[in-house]
């Protein structure tokens, strides 16, 4: 077969062989193709303005429905759209007044009177009382509501019994309005945190009418009323959701930001790309951050860490042999060279801890640990009956496979441990990872040896710590019990003075972190973000990694420079005032 | 006739792949209540699993998803279950619970659509002259060039594709954006990533029946009544020779349409890969089973309109 050629450039000639033939029936075929392919790509499209604010946010929320909602990704949108009787302060993660604008506390602390503002209404305009409140917290505890946080509402008198279906009278429950205005909590026992409960996305308040209306998927309602700063404009599963301002919001005035976009990114190098070519401006997790570029991006200016209330640490299943004798477990906790795994694996991302509860805690101050003594943990275990690590079975570390992109490296660790164990005690430890699911089903029902955990604290107290390890809690996932430890907590929750109470507490982590030691803390979390700090602004580093939008304004470019706004901040203008 | 059936024969096939996708995964280790966090309360976990019916036996579940069958409650009434998949409603999430199966496919195909029919597009308009310029210049260098074209499209997976091709034209040149699913030149490196597998994958599959109609018997009969060669394989070879191709186009076409895990995570893209698969580690029943179906249905219906096809390019083919 000869096609005419006439003689062109070697590079033209190389690309005929990716263009059929002029008389060839595949040239058309070839050409409907691409004509198709151009037309599909034109209508591709998605005619919408760009965010005044675009925010790389993690993974993609479970839920933004506040009395269901459990991730860190799915919190920070929903404070922005449903308010409390109070919020938090951006600076340092405290209670300030939200829907009540001020509120008085019994003497014995049990009793506290909230008093609303007395202009609230729905971003729809209907107006926002204390009934929608009280509406909002019965429905968490509701157990047809099946809410997995419904333990933040424990803390009001028959909360749990109404809960559990001890009760079935929601009139029981510790709180009602007592006016228009007036919301009056009943507590069971003085509860030191309960403002900072009171912002917490379980207790926000959340609009009757939409979701008596449209039941399990009122969040798909068009207008959906919200209670907070912004409205939810746009939801799309897996890509972004957007929040616009919500105009009748009582603090309105102080909102800066019109447009809002949360992506759903759970890859690290996908949110650093979308960073770097200025498709993002904030990247606000710290699972965002490569590991692998962690020395790199640690030296940059724009990029920002700060102390968070997390931990993360190793479990040791007590009721299982060897580990069911303190003696081995504390040995195995003191050979642990945690400042070897922040320099080696985790660096920046972490502190080395001693404690399980992290520094920066509200009216606490954790007790010292073991620390690292291996000459200690060798006599130990010999006293256990493991000389030399002689006789000691053969057991498995357990931890979860990576998921999602993101980038803790929980197999590293495990093969530090590994080598410490086997180095100073003469222990042979096998890796073992899990899928998710697995591996949350072992230690759930103490199938394991030794695993990993981590946890963050849900409002800033050592309780939100502690209590983990009450003999009833379902996070306790050593099979550690003990009486003594319950009591302590328990007598804690009713002492007044914050002193008296850090002691009780301190008291208590002492068992956990010294002398039983069912647990092994690694390093506390570090909360990793990144964002050029000399445009945008509002955005503080405290230790709950909580940064409520409306607060965030970015600096007018000065017209030397930035000169005209780029066209889709003129079309955002014209949808507000429209 | 023939067809008739085939598409009746495709319901039962349908309620099979369910049943055993409904079985797989609640044979699969872990369950969608295992969480990380603990609620407060055993009792939490207890009203969530009544509130999904997960407390009920599993022919009871099943029969729920499908929408057939009915319920006493306490007082001895009885309700017929609503929805359902003969309804056309694929359940809830039990991990995202704010949306329904039917929710994430509305959100995930109008993406994983168009990508795929791109990605085929271009496939398809690489693969097919490829694979013919490879076959008619056999032994010139052409041949070789292209070859080894094909060959390394096959080769190396969209894993080392997409990051290539993103780091060259979206962080080097800054031809094309990193990621996200906004305008048409966001689709451009998806389109070519996922699609360039399959250009290689046609071009070989091309080249194979080009090469095998060119010696077979009517060729050669219709060269020896003195067809001129560009007719004879024009308008004669090129018509059997596109059967494997068309064969495989249909599978290809499935496969493309539902969207590519990895493909999705590279870019960013909101399709229907991503959705499946944290469906299946979550162990998120309702959505691993729909998605299943649904792949099962665009697998099926277009294996059907290949074999239509089949009928109009082979004078051989006839369906009884």
């Amino acid at each position: 077969m000869n096609f005419k050629t006439k003689p062109r450039s070697k590079w033209r000639r190389g690309f005929r062989i990716l263009i059929a033939p002029a008389q060839c029936p595949i040239r058309a075929v070839q050409l409907l193709f691409f004509a198709g392919s151009l037309l599909l790509l034109a209508g591709c499209t998605r005619n919408e303005p760009r965010a005044d604010l675009v925010i790389v946010n993690g993974a993609e929320p479970q839920s933004l429905d506040p009395a269901i909602m459990t991730g860190e990704p799915d919190l920070r949108v929903v404070t922005s759209i449903f308010e409390g009787l109070t919020r938090l302060d951006p600076t340092n993660a405290l209670p300030i007044p939200g829907l009540a604008s001020n509120w008085d506390i019994s003497a014995d602390q049990k009793v506290y009177t909230f008093h609303m503002r007395t202009n609230l209404v729905w971003s729809t305009g209907e107006p926002l009382t204390a009934d929608d409140v009280i509406y909002s917290w019965l429905r968490a505890l509701n157990p047809e509501t099946a809410s997995d946080y419904a333990g933040q509402l424990y803390f009001l008198k028959n909360g749990e019994e109404y809960n559990t279906g001890v009760i079935k009278d929601p009139s029981l429950v510790g709180c009602k309005a007592l006016d228009r205005y007036t919301v009056r909590a009943e507590l069971k026992n003085p509860t030191a945190f309960f403002l900072d409960l009171c912002a917490f996305p379980t207790l926000l308040t959340v609009p009757r009418q939409t979701i008596e209306k449209y039941g399990d998927r009122w969040l798909s309602a068009r207008p959906l009323p919200s209670s907070g700063p912004y409205e939810l404009v746009a939801w799309r599963v897996n890509d972004k959701i957007r929040v616009r301002k919500n105009e009748r919001y009582w603090d309105a005035a102080n909102t800066k930001l019109g447009l809002v976009d949360f992506l759903a990114i759970a890859s690290a190098p996908v949110a650093l790309n979308l960073y770097e070519t200025g498709a993002a401006d904030v990247v606000w997790d710290k699972d965002l951050v490569p590991t692998e570029l962690m020395d790199v991006l640690s030296k940059r200016p724009d990029f920002h860490s700060f102390s968070e209330l997390g931990t993360y640490f190793v479990l040791m299943n007590t009721t299982r042999k060897p580990f069911d004798d303190p003696r081995v477990r504390q040995a195995l906790a003191l050979v642990v060279d945690k400042d070897r795994i922040i320099r080696k694996i985790i660096k920046q991302g972490g502190i080395p801890a001693d404690s399980l509860t992290p520094p920066g805690l509200a009216r606490y101050q954790s007790p010292k640990g073991l620390g690292y003594d291996p000459e200690k943990a060798r006599r130990l275990l010999a006293e256990a009956g493991y000389p030399g690590g002689k006789g000691f079975p053969r057991v498995q570390y357990i931890f979860n496979a990576p998921a999602g992109g993101a980038a803790v490296p929980h197999e590293k660790i495990g093969v530090e441990l590994q080598q410490m164990w086997h180095d100073e005690l003469g222990i042979e430890v096998e890796l073992r990872q899990l899928e998710w699911g697995t591996y949350l089903s072992a230690e759930s029902h103490l199938d394991y040896d030794m695993g990993r955990a981590s946890w963050i604290g849900d409002y800033n107290d050592a309780d939100t710590f502690l209590n983990l390890y009450l003999s009833d809690n379902g996070n306790n996932r050593t099979g550690w019990k003990s009486e003594v430890y319950d009591k302590l907590l328990q007598s804690a929750d009713e002492q007044l003075d914050p002193v008296a109470r850090e002691k009780i507490f301190q008291k208590a982590e002492a068992m956990l972190i010294r002398d039983a030691v069912p647990i092994i803390p690694l390093y506390y979390y570090v909360g990793l973000n990144y964002f050029d700090d000399r445009k945008i602004k509002g955005i503080h580093n405290n230790v709950l990694d909580q940064h409520p939008v409306n607060f965030i304004w970015k600096v007018k470019t000065p017209p030397a420079t930035g000169a005209v706004q780029s066209p889709g901040m003129a079309t955002v203008q014209l949808i507000e005032t429209r | 006739m023939y067809f008739v059936r085939r598409i009746l024969f495709m319901f039962p096939l349908l309620v099979a792949i369910s049943l055993s996708s409904f079985l797989l995964m609640h044979a699969a280790p872990g369950n969608p209540f295992d969480k990380e966090r603990k609620p407060a309360s055993p009792q939490i976990e207890r009203n969530l699993r009544k509130k999904y019916h997960a407390d009920e036996p599993l022919w009871e579940q099943y029969l729920r998803y499908l929408g057939v069958g009915w319920k006493h409650d306490e007082q001895g009434r009885l309700h017929w279950f609503q929805g359902g998949l003969i309804r056309g409603d694929f359940g809830p999430s039990l991990k995202n619970r704010d949306h329904s199966v039917n929710d994430l496919i509305a959100q995930g195909l109008p993406v994983s659509l168009p990508l795929g029919l791109l990605a085929f597009g271009f496939a398809m308009g690489l693969g097919l002259p490829l694979g013919f310029i490879t076959a008619v210049k056999r032994g010139k260098w052409e041949d070789y060039a292209g070859s080894l074209l094909a060959i390394l499209a096959v080769c190396i997976p969209g894993l080392v594709i997409g990051p290539l091709l993103l780091v060259i034209f979206a962080i080097h040149f800054r031809w094309f954006p990193v990621a996200l699913w906004e305008s048409p030149m966001h689709a451009v490196l998806p389109m070519i990533a996922l699609g360039l597998y399959f250009a290689g994958k046609v071009a070989r599959l091309m080249r194979e029946g080009m090469l095998n109609v060119m010696q077979s018997e009517f060729i050669t009969t219709a060269r020896a009544k003195g067809m001129s060669e560009n007719r004879l394989l024009l308008k004669h070879g090129v018509r059997i020779a596109i059967l494997p191709v068309v064969s495989y186009a249909g599978p290809m076409l499935a496969d493309l349409l539902t969207g590519s895990f990895v493909i999705e995570s590279i870019f960013q893209i909101p399709g229907l890969g991503t959705p499946f698969v944290n469906a299946s580690t979550g162990s998120d029943y309702c959505v691993v089973v729909g998605l299943v179906i649904l792949y099962a249905v665009l697998l099926l219906g277009l294996n059907l309109v290949v074999d239509i096809a089949y009928v109009f390019l082979d004078p051989r083919v006839k369906y009884e």
